[in-house]
């Protein structure tokens, strides 16, 4: 009874990490692309990466403070949103999402490059750079503490409460953004953007603030994903992760405030659940070790969230909350 | 048969000066208040014109002068000179593929032509984008009906009021703001919604309404921006009977109120019982324009329509390229229209043939 | 990066332990065992996956046993035979020697994990062939069970004697082979663009099968090269007609939405590619045939034999396409249904067999093109998902849903992305490509070949 408690403990723990907020604030950056304003934006890894080595690199290679290193990964997400926007924007949506994949990879293929390697520490990354933050803890970072069961570092669950104050401001921005006409003109553009033309509205303008607005709240989620660890490294950043967080969106619900935060605490969770799953049948015997192997099973989460995106948005495009009614009518 | 002035009297002096002066007589104005429905201000104005090709109308909100847009070789629209009479119906009429919702687009900024001005007011259209037309006060419908299928009826509307406050990013994150003047645009909303017998279904989404009920939202979200032209591109296809009636008293309101309407019809006795005025293009070009009663008479009209062999000012080269555009265009009607995949290839309608 | 371990996991735990469907408390254990050192969710496996891979290159690694390998050869000279190898420890006590074989491979075991120097005999290799900017002697990390590749980075004169403009001229044969490569398999990608309005994100694996799929039949087969390939391309249109049959097919007729089949395509792109990691590994392998072929002077540029066979199997499978496209009645009706599918439905083209047969003939070839990319960069288990990227900026450039777009793009792009290595560092070379793309799409969105009205 009591290791069920402590697993129940340790799974919350996780729930609540530094991944969790992760990947709620790509998804919540996605949802308002693709959710809200019907964007494709398939490299909103590339955000994340340029809000992490934002800071990394102001911090380790230019030595600026910590929060001038906020404020560089915010720049520079702005302004890759505004590169590639501008020539897209105007054009079908496919565009879009072709530029934004081809963008996340060949970052990460630049940031990782030896040419590189003086600025972004190439595919070593940086680290040290987040001791300013960590040491605003009110509390002691490095002391430990016992939260139902589960031990966290100071530092830890500093970043955890950050994060999730991240989140939570985040997702009210999106509530109010999109109770007010200017959430209604987004939605509209996603249903049609020549009407929404026809009515007056500068379609390309609202497309490129919601661009840069998913891309900020994005390059968030990668400054928590690098405080967290503690560094910067640009293979961490691998597009898979855009899916993963695509996924998580339509699980909680596209176009709901809260659909990307909870869909990636479930996400986190069924990935874990398969993983431990599948390792302890493979160590039972149930799965002989000839059909998958332990090792294989990293790529098997792989498999079954792009499994699990295709059926869902075969099956219950709506993600798992949502009401069938209201996709019913998707006319994209 | 009545003599055909657009072919004999071609030379003619122009009647304008006289015309202008009736009208200025007539305008909503200095009118006098009694109804002899302003309706016939329009076409009162429009009555001494000769039935010709660019003839200039005595107030013209809409002037298109030499405009062309050829699509990879094939000229899909080619106006020298037309006017649009200001607070008047005028039916756009012509065979599938004539070039008439590509004029649309073009005059709403939604195609850029090769050539050619167009002016609004004096105010030339030629650069501006589609959502600066619509500012100006010419808005339009789409021959496949744009219900935002996921916003509420009441959301649809809500969209065409111009100048909102909250439409602004920051000023959207500050409700009080923008509260008063949302409050004040549903009222307006709730409004138009009554006179077009839809405020029962203000909380629906658009997109479960029928395809009237969609027709009839979409025009009247056009005119909670208060518009000066409206621009409507078969307002009646796909309607049932019922409807019809109720679409076209709404069209005739629109005039009632001074606005200036455009529209694109087939049903000829639609365009009969409303338009002051008819202009009648064929491949791309304004072949005839006149009161309604004159272009059954016009006998190019009538071989656009039959696409019969005549000493008609085509080509043959030009005859081959109408009858292959035709063709296409009855082929593809008759496919119904474009299957939900394939909804954002509708724009290619009038070109690519 | 160190602490993350203890933070990530647990909640799997916790649930199968709730639902009790894990038995023993010795898979607890393990399981616990397990989640301190598997750190991060996902993206940490996946990049040491992909560092593990960048490191593979040269040699493929037994793995059993630490031990250092390399080969050593020039594109010139082909590979070098009988040059003693000599490894050391760090401190300097002789370890083993060795003399590199036929192929010009070398293994030399090694004791255990730690920092070996491997040395090589500049003596013993051949004319015109020297020792390139890292020298003779080079310091190695061998990490566990891990035979550590060596790149000593001879030089043969190729790359750096004879200017400017002789180098320019190699790059622009490669960047054609390479563009050409790129169009054969992006030529199925514009086709079903254009007839079915997919923007198919799983192609990408399409050429990865292909090129998996020949390397098995010729590697474990035993099957020469050409056969293999054949067959392979055989396997490539059943999976694309599969891929139509099983999926687009039935989601069009469900009046799934564009967008909504873009991120279904996502979702199959990835499936197909963690499954393709799991049954052929990480690792990049070679094929059994034309590896050692030495490259032949052709005076303003050099090439093996396996290129040119490239260029030249390009070229006739692009001109057959083209061929069929303006000849063959299918090939009429592809371009029909491409250019407006409901007037080529209702002049009485069956539109699902044209589109069955795009997919089929988009399989083979991209099956064809991944076979030629393995030849030229081995096979590997995200090779089709890294052409992806240059096949859309090709098919972007040429207009999307053209066919003929798509070859001249694609050869563009090809050289381009080859050419740009004259200026930026080749590791890079691929974001040069991407700059490319943006650059198209903000002066030509349409492409070269596109028409205006299509882009909407």
């Amino acid at each position: 009874m009591s290791e069920l408690l402590d697993a129940f403990a340790i799974a919350g723990k996780a729930f609540f990490g530094f991944q969790a907020i992760f990947f709620a604030l790509l998804a919540i950056g996605i949802n308002v692309h693709f959710g809200y304003t019907g964007l494709l934006n398939f490299g909103q890894i590339a955000f994340a990466m340029l809000g992490g080595f934002g800071i990394a690199i102001s911090v380790s290679m230019w030595g600026l403070p910590f929060w001038v290193g906020v404020i560089v990964g915010v720049a520079a997400a702005v302004v890759l949103a505004l590169l590639l926007g501008l020539p897209t924007l105007r054009l079908r949506a496919d565009y879009l999402s072709i530029v934004t994949i081809a963008a996340a990879e060949g970052l990460r293929l630049l940031f990782r490059s030896v040419s590189a390697t003086p600025v972004t520490g190439g595919t070593r990354g940086l680290s040290a750079f987040n001791a300013d933050f960590i040491n605003l803890a009110p509390w002691d970072p490095a002391g430990r503490h016992q939260i139902l069961g589960t031990s966290w570092s100071g530092g830890e669950l500093w970043v955890a409460l950050i994060g999730w104050l991240l989140v939570t401001v985040f997702s009210l921005l999106v509530w109010q953004l999109m109770r007010s006409p200017w959430g209604r003109v987004v939605k509209a553009i996603r249903e049609d953007e020549d009407a929404v033309r026809a009515l007056g509205k500068n379609v390309y303008a609202y497309k490129m603030q919601a661009l840069v607005l998913g891309g900020v709240i994005g390059a968030f989620g990668g400054m928590v994903y690098a405080v967290a660890t503690g560094s910067a490294i640009p293979d961490q950043y691998q597009n898979a992760n855009t899916f993963l967080a695509y996924a998580a969106l339509i699980l909680g619900g596209a176009a709901r405030v809260l659909g990307p935060v909870i869909g990636s605490m479930l996400l986190l969770f069924i990935l874990q659940f398969a993983d431990t799953g599948l390792r302890a049948l493979i160590d039972n015997g149930v799965i002989p070790e000839a059909l998958l192997s332990s090792t294989d099973v990293a790529q098997i989460r792989f498999v079954l969230v792009g499994l699990g995106l295709m059926l869902l948005l075969v099956f219950r495009p709506q993600g798992i909350f949502g009401d069938r009614r209201e996709v019913m009518l998707d006319a994209r | 048969m009545p003599a055909d002035p657009s072919a004999h009297g071609a030379h003619a002096a122009r009647p304008e000066e006289l015309s202008t002066a009736q009208v200025a007589a007539a305008l909503p104005g200095t009118a006098p208040t009694g109804r002899p429905a302003p309706q016939r201000l329009a076409q009162a104005a429009l009555k001494d014109l000769p039935w010709e090709v660019g003839v200039a109308k005595p107030d013209p909100a809409i002037v298109v002068d030499g405009v062309t847009r050829v699509f990879g070789g094939l000229t899909a629209v080619s106006v020298d000179h037309l006017e649009i009479q200001r607070g008047g119906i005028t039916g756009l009429i012509g065979p599938n593929g004539a070039g008439k919702t590509t004029l649309f687009n073009l005059m709403t900024g939604f195609d850029q032509p090769n050539t050619g001005t167009w002016s609004f007011d004096g105010k030339d259209l030629g650069k501006l984008a589609p959502h600066q037309v619509a500012r100006l006060g010419v808005v339009r419908t789409f021959q496949l009906t744009k219900a935002l299928s996921r916003l509420t009826v009441l959301q649809n509307m809500l969209l065409g009021a111009q100048g909102q406050r909250g439409e602004s990013f920051l000023r959207a994150l500050v409700p009080g703001g923008w509260r008063a003047q949302e409050k004040e645009n549903t009222e307006k909303a709730m409004d138009l919604l009554r006179r077009f017998k839809l405020d029962a279904k203000k909380d629906d989404f658009a997109g479960i309404l029928s395809g009237g009920q969609r027709k009839l939202l979409e025009m009247a979200r056009a005119l909670m921006s208060d518009p000066k032209v409206v621009m409507l591109d078969e307002p009646m296809a796909g309607v049932n009977p019922a409807l019809t009636q109720s679409l076209l008293g709404h069209v005739k309101d629109l005039r009632e109120e001074g606005m200036t309407v455009i529209f694109v019809e087939h049903d000829m006795d639609v365009v009969r019982d409303i338009s002051d005025w008819v202009v009648v293009m064929a491949a791309g070009k304004v072949i005839a324009e006149g009161p309604p009663e004159s272009v059954s008479q016009n006998q190019a009209v009538v071989d656009a329509y039959l696409g019969a062999h005549h000493d008609a000012p085509l080509t043959v080269e030009e005859e081959d390229q109408v009858l292959a555009e035709v063709e296409a265009e009855i082929a593809r009607e008759e496919q119904g229209p474009p299957r939900v995949p394939h909804a954002n290839r509708s724009d290619e309608k009038d070109g690519l043939v | 990066m160190t602490h993350a371990p203890q933070r990530a996991r647990g909640h799997g735990e916790g649930s199968t332990a709730g639902r009790g469907q894990v038995g023993t408390s010795t898979a607890r254990r393990r399981s616990r065992w397990l989640r301190s050192r598997r750190p991060l969710v996902l993206t940490l496996l996946l990049a040491a996956f992909t560092m593990a891979l960048a490191m593979l290159m040269p040699g493929i690694a037994s793995a059993a046993n630490e031990a250092v390998t390399g080969t050593l050869q020039t594109s010139r000279s082909g590979p070098i035979a009988g040059v003693p190898v000599t490894v050391e420890t760090a401190a300097g006590d002789p370890v083993d020697t060795a003399e590199t074989d036929e192929n010009g491979r070398f293994a030399v075991p090694v004791p255990g994990p730690g920092e070996y120097e491997v040395t090589i005999d500049p003596e013993a290799l051949p004319d015109g062939v020297e020792l390139g900017d890292r020298g003779e002697s080079l310091t190695v990390t061998v990490g566990p069970n891990r035979a550590q590749p060596v790149l000593f980075g001879l030089a043969d004169g190729t790359s750096n004697a004879g200017g400017g403009s002789v180098e320019a001229v190699q790059l622009l044969v490669d960047g054609i082979r390479f563009g050409l490569l790129i169009a054969v398999c992006a030529v199925g990608l514009s086709l079903i663009y254009g007839t079915t309005g997919l923007t198919n994100f799983a192609h990408g694996e399409l050429v990865t099968i292909g090129a998996v799929v020949a390397w098995y039949v010729n590697v474990q087969g035993g099957i020469p090269l050409i056969p293999a390939t054949i067959i392979a391309m055989i396997v490539g249109a059943a999976v694309g007609a599969l891929n139509e049959l099983a999926i687009w097919r039935p989601l069009r007729r469900r009046g799934t939405g564009l967008v909504a089949a873009l991120v279904v395509s996502i979702g199959l792109s990835m499936l197909l590619r963690y499954l393709v990691q799991i049954v052929y590994g990480g690792f990049s392998s070679p094929y059994a045939d034309y590896q050692t072929q030495r490259t032949v002077d052709y005076g303003v540029f050099t090439m093996t034999n396996r290129s040119l066979a490239s260029i030249v199997i390009s070229v006739v499978v692009l001109v057959l396409v083209a061929l069929m496209l303006q000849r063959t009645t299918i090939g009429k009706a592809m371009r029909a249904v491409a250019d407006n599918r409901d007037l080529a439905a209702s002049s009485g083209i069956d539109v699902n067999r044209v589109i069955l047969v795009v997919w089929m003939m988009g399989g083979a070839l991209a099956t064809l093109g991944g076979v030629l990319l393995g030849l030229s960069d081995q096979v590997q288990w995200d090779m089709g998902f890294r052409l992806l990227l240059l096949m859309f900026a090709g098919v972007t450039l040429g207009g999307l849903g053209t066919a003929y777009g798509a070859l001249v793009g694609s050869l563009i792009v090809g050289v381009f992305v080859q050419m740009s290595t004259l200026v930026i560092p080749s590791d890079v070379k691929y974001v040069g490509g991407l700059l490319l793309l943006i650059v198209i799409l903000v002066l030509r969105p349409q492409g070269i070949l596109g028409s205006r009205a299509r882009i909407g």
